[in-house]
Order: structure tokens, then sequence, then C-alpha cells
């Protein structure tokens, strides 16, 4: 009876550590939103996204693995300051400790990068931030995949290069860069001036402040100038108005190219008919049409736990919130795997998003065959594959359609780039890079 | 030389889109000495309003815009029962204080109610280039700003008679003037207050619609007032041409300075130009250019 008795007890002990099933372990998973202020209207449909996701897994599966994860909102306003709060308050919130950061924002995302590895919390800063975080080597904490700014750039050099005929017919163009006037906007200067150096096109940087809601003045010198193809880096208001503006001097909407955080519905249904052929980076689909959304749809706002409007799921920067969440629960699973716990905490976390390999076979497992590229990430490469896709508005149809192939960046370009950038963050910070073998 | 032509004439429209902001200030440092932080949110709001009661209620333009009025002329009221009745006599930094809360309420106001979202305001102001300008002079020139010059003059010429021809008008000089003065005569000054309020709150309206058919209503909205405070230095807090002046000076100035000298330090100095602009002029005239000079018996 004894012996019977003490099998029940260990076995009720063990049952929190078997996987699929639920234990009172929770993964803490802050979210550094931005539901007021300018941003909002960017920062809302990510975080709904985000958030969306990852209840979920918890409402389809229990969460991950069996253990529930717990979604602590901070509201950061877009604003570094208020970031680093957010981060210093919900660090080690829960008996997990905050297990990624996903901060939405470059400029706070420079301010955690050192704080990360005090902390031993990755950072996630998907397809933003610090670019040559990409080197795992002395970014170790830091994650920029699927795609940096600058291999953007190199996708946009590329399909501007295809539109004109050919890598050669470059030579003697005029690309401009209009951008927020921050350290994001600031970002693809340096890989676009590289690639204006070695393919001969004449560049130029018009930098617009924030918010951006006055654009006149560099809209006119566009005007004047005449640039062949224009692309933009901006953030919020500044993507309207700069979108309005382009039509007005009747630039050619088909060669103006934003980055990724330039083309959503936001950024062109004030331009009406205006913004027709507008074309943006992407590294997902837009729409609602994969399994995941009826998923969602179903586990999540059929319950009344939507975080936002039923009909705007699919949006782009939803998709975006949801394919970050999908790649950091990933990212936790593995390390999971890994450690052979589901009690993960940050530092298992990082081990992780360092072993992560999201391939089509998973992906289609997940409800998102043909959503997205597939992820391999190392110790070394934390930028993962680098692919940039265009996608293009119908004002018409009121949608986004992917319009071109995913671009492979120009490494011999951002290569030696991330190199120097990264060398140059390790001596200021006295950072001794570490062995990947 | 065209082009030259060209910034000029952008760099004046655009002041006039600044101005219709810097009015609504004026109008309420006037008639109560108040400095409004909010006036920047009350546009937003007013804006939020608008664009709600089209899309949520259905309701036509003509009614949505007389809808926003009636709830510009409600907030005003609240806004004397509730904060300026309970400050009466104290310190304008007080006031000044209280105004940066009531941007506050607003914001979240607006926010609860309407939602943060873009939103696409069209009440049929043509918008984009002219055509006729752009062919024929080969000269950008923006329809909206067009009529939003054409909306502020009109405003101006309104306000004018009201404050020289009306009885309110007067009253509301006469407080301006001296508070207890008026107040022996039997000048109610919470009416009066609920009054200015009201049609600062008109004009925060025009505002909001402008700018939110520029760039869609959103909260980044309530930033225009940063672009009013230069106009305001320049053109003095008291004087309504001063505003529409001073915002034409400023325009001018921040878009000729970033087209011919941002490109030699690293563009984007207009926001920071017009300041530096504003500040000069306050070293020649403290008072503003139009603004009442203030003499002070110690």
């Amino acid at each position: 009876m004894r012996t019977l008795t003490r099998t029940i007890v260990v076995a009720l002990f063990s049952l929190p550590l078997m996987s699929g099933i639920a234990s009172a372990y929770e993964l803490v998973m802050p979210t550094l939103d931005y539901r007021t202020g300018p941003y909002a209207p960017n920062g809302i449909p990510f975080a709904n996204g985000y958030g969306d996701y990852l209840n979920m897994l918890n409402e389809r599966d229990g969460g991950i693995n069996g253990a529930r994860i717990s979604l602590i909102p901070c509201e950061t306003g877009y604003n570094t300051k208020r970031g680093v709060e957010c981060y210093e308050n919900t660090k080690n919130e829960g008996e997990s400790g905050a297990l990624v950061f996903q901060p939405l924002s470059t400029g706070i995302t420079y301010q955690l990068i050192p704080k990360a590895s005090v902390d031993q919390i990755p950072i996630f800063s998907m397809g933003y931030g610090r670019t040559s975080a990409a080197n795992g080597k002395v970014f170790p904490w830091v994650f920029n995949f699927p795609a940096t700014y600058w291999s953007q750039a190199t996708v946009f050099v590329q399909y501007i290069a295809e539109q004109e005929g050919g890598m050669e017919n470059l030579k003697g163009k005029k690309i401009a860069l209009v951008y927020h006037n921050s350290a994001y906007g600031k970002e693809p200067i340096r890989t676009l001036e590289s690639a204006a150096e070695k393919f001969g096109f004449e560049f130029m940087a018009l930098p617009v402040d924030h918010p951006g809601q006055e654009q006149k003045a560099t809209w006119l010198q566009i005007r004047r100038e005449k640039p062949d193809w224009v692309m933009m880096w901006g953030w919020g208001v500044m993507n309207q108005v700069a979108i309005k503006e382009a039509a007005s001097i009747r630039y050619p909407m088909n060669r103006f190219i934003g980055v990724w955080w330039s083309g959503s519905e936001n950024d062109v249904l004030p331009a009406g008919a205006a913004a027709d052929g507008y074309l943006s980076g992407a590294f997902h689909q837009p729409g609602d049409g994969f399994p995941v959304h009826d998923d969602i749809k179903k586990h999540v706002y059929d319950k009344g736990m939507g975080l936002g409007e039923r009909e705007r799921i699919g949006e782009v920067l939803y998709n975006r919130g949801m394919v970050a969440a999908m790649w950091s629960s990933e990212a936790i699973r593995k390390a999971m795997e890994i450690h052979g716990t589901n009690e993960v905490k940050g530092v298992h976390v990082r081990d992780g998003f360092e072993a992560l390999e999201v391939d089509e076979a998973r992906l289609k497992e997940l409800g998102m065959e043909g959503f997205t590229i597939p992820v391999k990430i190392t110790c070394e490469n934390h930028e993962g594959p680098g692919q940039v896709a265009l996608q293009q508005w119908d004002a018409k149809a009121k949608q986004w359609n992917l319009v071109s192939d995913f671009y492979e960046p120009l490494r011999d370009i951002t290569g030696p780039l991330i190199a120097e950038d990264s060398a140059q963050y390790a001596a200021e910070n006295s950072v001794t890079e570490r062995s990947c073998n | 030389m065209l082009f030259f032509i060209e910034v000029v004439l952008s760099g004046l429209m655009a002041g006039i889109m600044y101005s219709l902001v810097a009015l609504g200030f004026v109008l309420i440092f006037k008639a109560s000495g108040i400095f409004n932080f909010a006036q920047g949110v009350m546009a937003l709001f007013a804006a939020l309003t608008l664009v709600g009661l089209m899309e949520k209620f259905g309701f036509p333009v003509w009614l949505s815009i007389i809808g926003t009025i009636a709830v510009m002329i409600l907030l005003a009221w609240l806004i004397e029962r509730l904060m300026l009745r309970q400050l009466v006599n104290q310190e304008p930094i007080i006031l000044f204080m209280a105004t940066i809360g009531l941007a506050y309420v607003l914001e979240g106001m607006g926010d609860i109610l309407w939602g943060s979202d873009v939103k696409v305001l069209d009440i049929g102001i043509p918008q984009g280039a002219s055509d006729w300008m752009l062919d024929t002079f080969d000269i950008y020139i923006e329809k909206l700003e067009v009529f939003a010059a054409a909306t502020a003059a009109t405003l101006v010429v309104i306000l004018a008679i009201f404050f020289q021809k009306t009885r309110i008008g007067r009253a509301l000089r006469a407080v301006a003037d001296d508070h207890q003065a008026a107040l022996s005569v039997g000048i109610s000054l919470h009416t009066i207050w609920v009054i200015v309020w009201s049609v600062a709150g008109i004009v925060a309206l025009v505002a909001g619609i402008m700018w939110g058919s520029k760039s869609g209503v959103q909260f980044s909205l309530s930033l225009i007032a940063l672009k009013a405070l230069p106009v305001l230095i320049l053109g003095g807090f008291t004087s309504v041409p001063g505003a529409i002046i001073g915002g034409m000076i400023i325009g001018v100035g921040e878009k000729v300075a970033e087209v011919y000298l941002g490109p030699f330090v690293g563009g984007a100095i207009e926001n920071w130009f017009a300041y530096m602009l504003a500040l000069a002029f306050l070293l020649v005239r403290p008072q503003g250019l139009f603004g009442e000079k203030i003499i002070e018996r110690v």
C-alpha cells in the first residue's frame, strides 16, 4: 500500500514535467506594445497578431508543450525611455522570468542590447534593430532574423536593377532614400552608399524629422532632383504623408519602394487610389487565408478573447506580429527539447533561438505553409536567410500582393559591413568575440 | 528661379496650415491669458469626432460637422465647469498645467471613444496637386493647402467681425484687457470662457479637418501644436493677423532653409530652424510681430 501511495505521489509530482500535460510553470513573455501615441496605428495590429497567436497556443494546445504562456503587456508609446522601463519592470516576472523580448523599436533595441547579455534574456528584434547583431559571435543574445535592413536595401537595389534591365544599367541612375531621422531610419544608409559605389548609381539621402507630418521640403527636392527610384525608411504618419506627397508630385508609385515597416494597409489607405502600385519589402504573405488564421478565429475570437477586431486579422502588421510570435514560441519549444524540461528560462531560450530551424514541413504543421520563408539560425548567423520579397498595393482591391520571388541579399556588400560594425561594437564595449566551433 | 518660387509658395501654404492651429492658441490666450497646451489635442479630438460620426453613425458630412461643433461646445462648457471655474485667480502656470492634464484626458477620451487607428477623412475637399498650375507653369501647389488658405482667410474675417462688431466680441476684448474691470460692468467671466473655448474648439475642428485630410486622422495630429509654437512666438500670442503672418514667415523660412541650407548640414533642419527663426525675432521684438507690448509698473 505504501509503495502504491509513493508511486501515486511520484507520478503526480512528475506530471508537470511531462510534455503535453498542463503544468503550473508559466512561460513569461512580456510584450513591449504601443497602443497609444503617434505610432499606435502601427503598434496595435502588431501587438494584436503577437498576442492572438500566443493566446491561440494557450487555448488550442494548452501553451507550449503543456506549459501555458503568460503574456505581460507593457506600454512603451514607441518611446525608448519607456521601453527600457518596461524591460526593467518585466524582466523578472514570474518563475521563468522574461523568456524573450520583442522590443518593436530600433531605439529600444539599441538600449537593450547591453542589458540582455547581463540579464541573459534573448532579444528578438525581428527585421529591425542593430543590423550587425546578425553576427552571433559578437551579439550572442540578439537575433534579427529573417532579414536585416541592410539585406533588404540590397534586395531593393537588385529589384531596381531587374526593372532597369540588369545590374550594369544601374550606372548613372539616381536613387533617393527618404528616411525617418532616427537610428532606425539611418540604418540602410551605409549599405546604400556601398552599393552606389559598387554599381555606379547616384545616391541621395533625405531625412524627415519625427513624426513626419510635414514633408513638403523633402518632396520638393525629389521634384527638383528627379531620382529614378525612391526608397523610404518610414514609420507611422510619415509613411502616409510621403505616399500622398509622392502622388501629388506625380511620382510613379511603381518606382517608390518602402521598407517593410512602410508597407501596411494603414500607410496606403489614406492616399486612396493614388497609392496604387506602391511597393514595399516583405518577408511574409499578407491576408488571412492560412490555416493558422482559422485557428486564431476558432480558438481565440470565437471565445471572445481576441485582442483586436476579427475583420482585421490578416492585415500586414497583424501577420507580422503573428509570425514574430510563431518564431519566438518555436524557439521556446526548441529550448525545451534541447534542455529536456518545460521549465526553461531566458538562458535556455537563447539556445533554442540558436538551434532554431523552421522549415517548410514545420511551417505546414503550424498552418503556415507558404506564409513565410524557412528559417535556420546558427551560432554565427543570427540573421537567418536574409531573403526579402516585394509586395505591391492594389488600391482597387484594397490589398497587398507579393509581386516578386524572395531575393537573396548581396552578401558581398552586407557581409563586410556587418563584420566591420560588429568589430567596432566589440572594441567599444570590450566584448570578446566568442567561438562558434 | 521657378523652383525658388515653388519653394516659397509651398512655404506660404504650409505656414497657413500652421496658422490654423496657432489661431486656437491665440483666441484662448487673448481672452483668458491661458496658454492652452491642449489645443493640438483639441484639433485631434474634433477630427476624431467628425470621422467617428461619419463612419460609426453614418451621418452625412454636414450633419457630422454640426454634431462635432455641438460636441466642441459641450466640451468647452465642461472645461469651464470642471476646470477653469475651480482655478479662478490662480497663477497662469497653474492654468497652463491644468491644460496639460486636459490634453491627456482628451487624448485618452479620443482613444476610448473612437480608437487609435488611422482614419481616412474625406469630406470632399480637393486634394493632390493643382493640375492647372503643374501643367501650365510647372509649379507644384497642393489644392488642399489652397483650400486651407481660403478657409484661413475666411476665418480671420469672421473672427475680426466677431471681435470688433458683435456685443459678445466686445465683451471678449474687455475680459482680455482686464478681468476685474470687465466683471465690474457685469460681464460674466464664466460665459465668456465658455464662448471663447467654444470658438477655439471650432477653430480646432477646422485645423483638424485640414490636417486630417492631409495625413489621415491619427494621434500624431496632436503634435501639430509643435508647429504652431514658433508661429505664436513670432506672430505674438494675442494677434489673429499675427498668427497668419507669423505662420507664413515660419513656413517660408523653414522650407527655404531645408531646401537650400539643409543639404549642407545633413538635412532635417526645418523643425529646429522654425524655432531659431522665432527666437531671432524674440531678441528684437519680445512680444512678437503683432503682440501687445507688456508694460509692468514696479
